[in-house]
């Protein structure tokens, strides 16, 4: 059905990084996400795919405690980074984001340079003694983003001037610069031409070598190309969760099925 | 047959269909002409007010930018100067006898002849002879040239707006008096130079000595305090209102007393000020001070409620791309949407200390509408402002201070045009699309 590539989306041996366990989320009176249990894994990319309103950004975004910033918003159940409650009292949701990342589905970078908007997380978190540390984080992180070459040589233009995949990898730069242990990704490649893209994608692979990687994404083929494991949310249920292969070849659920071939969503 | 009806009608309606479209678009057309030719007319009418409203402005204050001056040989007679205290000293008398030179028929020694004469001066002409002699002592025996400026009946004559076509009852001026005017200006002693006199001096009871000097200084100092008081304040509360608060019913009720501040007469925060700042307090009348505590009440909703706009304009995306990479909020706030809201902010705290600079109401009630002869050296000092200056001139019955009304008006509104200018140019030089 899909062109899934063997190889690229074969599950290496690996620990279980992020664990949530009846996990609820409340907006007001409505309950938008129900009873998601689910274990992510470090160095995979977990792509969460499910129709519109489906909840998956919404458990994106419980992830890296984003839904604080809502008023209305209320997250029940637990959800574990390495063992470690990430709702726990003491935990301040600020260092939290210094360690799951996120990229957003709009490019946003801040209306300043290229250098400072990589440079700010690394900064602001006291990362870099002096410039010439700064000069190396930043260097490093526009290097995963894969977007160095192109921008060498006019770090300190607007990142604003860049063009949207330009932008987005330096928003992914950006994510990176604070050596994040968890790559969120709300939809990246939704305002993007098919060639960035195709970019964005490269690069998601290789970042998985150093991150666990969870991508919201509309476009099935999207997380068939890049994703090892895949979760199907539907109307608040995480419906299915397992390898991409068996998900795009073979579903349990009627439900996985009907929206791979495009019955419903 | 019965299979092609259906098509028949469907072809039938869609050709309807376009000629119903044609049919109402002149109808519509017609509508959009008649809403765009009110729109004009509307613009039009508008221009044409300001166009009358600048227009009398220029046309009855333009005349105080000149002040009639008579320039006169003045012999500094040793005698007449106590050399003890050179402030007191017949300054008067000299300036007579200078002016005698032109009047040869008239006895100068008696006063009421000399009267006649020496009315043409102002009478701060003893005071400019007495300056110049006080700051430079050496010219004591000396003759020296000096203006001295025309009293202001004869600097309307000078000027046309005493006409001597009037029957002499009804002018303010005599024959004789006119004569004795014409007598200098054939002399070629009489000249009208800029009136720097409108800019360096306070105010006066003579329209041809007063100047806005004390107002323009006593409003910068109302609006500094004004803007050191209310741009941190409103800054503060709104940050806090917008990206703080918490929205409850409580913070509803912030919300909305704060716009209907806004909405408040401003002689309603007179009395306040009144009541408060000088019963209950005890601070000076009459003082900057106090004047911009007062105008600061009044700006602040002004900036809290532009620099709350500034802040929601700000798009969501940045913060969240702050909060992601992991700021605080307050870095958050500082950081990022502060800055990006900053032109915002100064464009409407400009617009509100324009709207600060033409207050008068709250101004006249803490009593900034004293008469004071001298400009104030600080924010205690008693003092005017413009618009209250331009109030008092306005209630003056002598003629020269008509023009001189109009001409302060004018400065007032120099300066608010050059306010909005710089928020103009603010807005569309930060302006930034996202």
């Amino acid at each position: 059905m899909y062109d899934v590539p063997h190889g690229r989306n074969e599950v290496a041996v690996t620990d279980v990084k992020i664990t949530a366990r009846n996990v609820q989320v409340y907006y007001g009176d409505t309950h938008a996400i129900k009873d998601v249990n689910v274990e992510i894994e470090s160095n995979t990319v977990t792509a969460f795919i499910g129709p519109s309103g489906c909840g998956k950004s919404t458990f994106l975004r419980c992830i890296n405690r984003m839904n604080d910033t809502i008023d209305i918003c209320r997250v029940e159940g637990d959800i574990r980074i390495d063992g470690d409650d990430i709702y726990d009292k003491r935990v301040d949701p600020v260092q939290l984001r210094a360690k799951v990342g996120m990229v957003f589905q709009k490019p946003n970078p801040f209306p300043k340079s290229i250098y400072d908007n990589v440079a700010y997380g690394p900064k602001i978190h006291g990362m870099a003694r002096n410039k010439a540390e700064l000069d190396d984080i930043v260097e490093r992180a526009l290097r995963r983003g894969a977007i160095w070459d192109e921008v060498k040589d006019r770090l300190q233009s607007p990142g604003t001037g860049l063009s949207g995949g330009q932008q987005q990898r330096l928003c992914i730069a950006r994510a990176v610069a604070t050596e994040p242990e968890v790559l969120l990704m709300d939809e990246p490649c939704s305002a993007l031409d098919p060639i960035a893209t195709a970019q964005v994608e490269e690069l998601i692979d290789e970042l998985r070598q150093n991150y666990a990687v969870v991508i919201v994404t509309h476009s099935m083929q999207q997380a068939a190309r890049v994703s090892q494991k895949t979760a199907f949310f539907h109307l608040g249920n995480l419906v299915e969760y397992d390898d991409t292969t068996k998900i795009f070849t073979n579903p349990e659920d009627s439900r996985t099925e009907s929206y791979i071939t495009g019955r419903i969503g | 047959m019965t299979d092609i009806t259906p098509e028949q009608t469907g072809s039938n309606r869609s050709r309807s269909s376009t000629e119903l479209v044609r049919q109402s678009l002149a109808r519509r057309n017609r509508k959009q002409k008649v809403l765009q030719g009110f729109g004009i007319a509307a613009i039009f009418f508008a221009l044409s007010m300001l166009v009358i409203l600048v227009g009398s402005l220029i046309s009855t204050g333009y005349p105080a930018f000149t002040q009639t001056h008579v320039e006169l040989e003045v012999f500094v007679d040793p005698e007449e100067v106590d050399t003890e205290n050179l402030s007191r000293g017949n300054y008067d008398d000299m300036i007579a006898a200078s002016l005698g030179a032109y009047f040869p028929d008239v006895d100068m020694s008696s006063r009421i002849a000399s009267r006649e004469v020496t009315q043409v001066l102002s009478s701060g002409a003893q005071l400019k002879l007495r300056d110049r002699v006080l700051a430079d002592p050496s010219l004591i025996g000396e003759t020296i040239t000096i203006k001295v400026p025309a009293s202001d009946n004869f600097d309307q004559l000078n000027k046309g707006l005493i006409k001597r076509d009037t029957p002499e009852e009804n002018r303010r001026l005599n024959d004789a008096a006119i004569a004795n005017f014409d007598t200098l200006d054939a002399a070629g002693v009489i000249s009208a130079p800029l009136n720097t006199t409108l800019i360096t001096s306070a105010d006066s009871r003579f329209p041809e000595l007063a100047g806005l000097k004390g107002a323009l200084v006593g409003s910068f100092w109302a609006l500094l305090v004004c803007f050191v008081i209310s741009f941190p304040l409103g800054i503060g509360a709104a940050i806090y209102l917008e990206e703080f608060a918490p929205k409850n019913r409580l913070s509803d009720i912030i919300e909305i007393n704060i716009n209907n501040l806004a909405a408040v007469p401003s002689v309603v925060f007179g009395l306040l000020a009144l009541a408060v700042f000088l019963n209950w307090f005890g601070m000076p009348r009459s003082a900057p001070i106090v004047g911009g505590l007062t105008l600061a009440l009044m700006t602040l909703p002004t900036i809290i409620i532009a620099t709350r706009a500034a802040l929601k304009a700000v798009p969501p995306s940045i913060r969240e791309a702050a909060l992601g990479v992991g700021a605080s909020k307050q870095q958050v706030v500082f950081h990022h949407v502060l800055p990006l809201a900053m032109p915002g902010i100064l464009t409407g705290t400009i617009i509100g200390m324009a709207q600060a600079l033409g207050e008068t109401a709250p101004l006249l009630l803490i009593g900034m509408n004293a008469f004071i002869t001298s400009a104030p050296s600080g924010p205690f000092d008693s003092a005017t402002a413009l618009p209250t200056q331009i109030f008092i001139w306005a209630d003056s019955p002598e003629r020269g201070f008509v023009s001189r009304t109009s001409a302060a008006i004018l400065v007032l509104l120099t300066f608010l045009i050059f306010m909005n200018a710089i928020a103009i140019y603010l807005r569309s030089r930060f302006e930034r699309k996202w």
